[in-house]
């Protein structure tokens, strides 16, 4: 319940306070957000399935979002960026569908 | 809740990123270590520190510790999950509203360049087929503003010769007097044929616009021109080279003679503009009609 409003608090925040986003961290952004969003999906199906822990949804949260964003500066770095950040969403896009149709079956039973 | 049993083999792994071990070590360990941790306590601790919390919540049985550490938990993960919202919707809105070329790469944007190059060639010469169109168009349209221009400049001509249209230029201002009434038709016709022949574009007898099928008549005691009756004096004006004209009429044996002889009186002033006002209604021709266009 507080999670969710923290969200909803963060994103009116985002909205109000319009913030421009600084050049360096332009292409890593949208990672790290899907990156926090498949922790979020995890935490979600982990609470559903009673097995929720704060501290390791927390730690995944934080090193999804480090590690999808050196994997992007890797890949920058190697000239690969764009081939990269497309295989790390494909990734993280996967098991948030795979996290998403857990919780569909906890909530629906379907 | 109602499937605990079940779930916590297979889902477990995948939920967290974590690690798939210690589901299995979780259910096996709670039974033993009780019941009173209900929820929170959970699986993955056991395996990352289990000596650390455990002991902790255990021995206390009670609520403290946990709640206090739920309480720091709870306060992290809103703050964790405030910083996603915030930069979902950061992201939202640079993605609708900023221009996205700022975050592309460089392949990306070479590549986009290109197309943009390729569509400027496009454009190009789609802006030199339609400037091509046009200066056609115009030149066209020129050539017809020419045509019609001098087809307005001879339809002024012509309304000017046969009177239907007032005119002014330099010419010659005439007075004849014909106190007896000797002067007939036959010899006002000449003063008219003499302008004519002298180079007289336009000329008004009286109050009458002279033209192509102006007619002199005698009627009665005097002289009636396209059906209006003259009066003497005579005054008649007519546009031309003022000089010739003026010669014209002076010629051994001319006009000026003729009315002298009539016992009339005549008076020929040059005037540098002679404003001809009066108009003649052209009637439409009922038989012919124009050809060879």
């Amino acid at each position: 319940m507080i999670a969710a409003i923290a969200l909803v608090i963060g994103v009116v925040l985002g909205i109000v306070l319009r913030p421009t986003v600084p050049l360096w961290l332009e292409p890593y952004l949208p990672i790290a957000v899907v990156a926090a969003l498949d922790a979020v999906f995890g935490g979600i199906r982990a609470r559903l399935d009673g097995i929720f822990v704060a501290k390791v949804f927390v730690v995944s949260f934080v090193s999804n979002v480090l590690v999808a964003a050196l994997i992007v500066f890797m890949g920058d770095k190697l000239g690969v960026g764009g081939q990269l950040s497309t295989a790390v969403v494909v990734v993280l896009g996967i098991r948030i569908f795979g996290n998403a149709a857990a919780i569909r079956r906890h909530l629906f039973r379907a | 809740m109602p499937k605990q049993p079940k779930p916590p083999g297979p889902p477990a792994g995948k939920s967290e990123p974590a690690e798939p071990a210690p589901p299995p070590v979780e259910p096996t360990e709670q039974p033993p270590t009780k019941q009173p941790v209900p929820a929170e306590l959970t699986d993955e601790p056991a395996a990352e520190q289990p000596s650390a919390e455990q002991p902790a919540a255990e021995p206390a049985g009670g609520d403290r510790p946990p709640r206090r550490r739920n309480r720091g938990a709870t306060v992290l993960i809103g703050a964790l999950l405030a910083m996603l919202g915030f930069a979902l919707a950061v992201q939202f809105r640079s993605n609708s509203t900023n221009d996205v070329l700022a975050g592309a790469r460089e392949a990306d944007l070479v590549r986009i360049l290109d197309d943009q190059n390729s569509r400027i060639d496009r454009l190009q010469s789609q802006i030199s087929d339609l400037q091509a169109a046009r200066q056609r168009l115009s030149l066209n349209g020129s050539n017809n503003a020419a045509a019609r221009e001098e087809a307005q400049r001879q339809a002024d001509a012509l309304a000017v010769l046969t009177g239907a249209a007032p005119a002014h230029g330099p010419g010659i201002r005439v007075l004849i007097s014909d106190p007896q009434r000797a002067l007939r038709a036959e010899e006002l016709l000449d003063v008219v044929e003499e302008l004519r022949g002298a180079g007289a574009e336009v000329i008004q007898f009286g109050p009458v616009r002279i033209g192509t099928s102006s007619a002199f008549t005698d009627s009665g005691a005097g002289v009636s021109l396209d059906g209006t009756a003259l009066q003497s004096p005579y005054e008649v004006l007519a546009i031309g080279d003022p000089k010739t004209l003026d010669t014209a009429l002076n010629i051994q044996g001319g006009v000026v003679n003729t009315v002298h002889a009539a016992g009339g009186e005549i008076n020929i002033a040059e005037q540098s503009v002679v404003s001809i006002t009066v108009t003649r209604t052209i009637p439409a021709p009922r038989y012919a009609t124009p050809a060879g266009k």
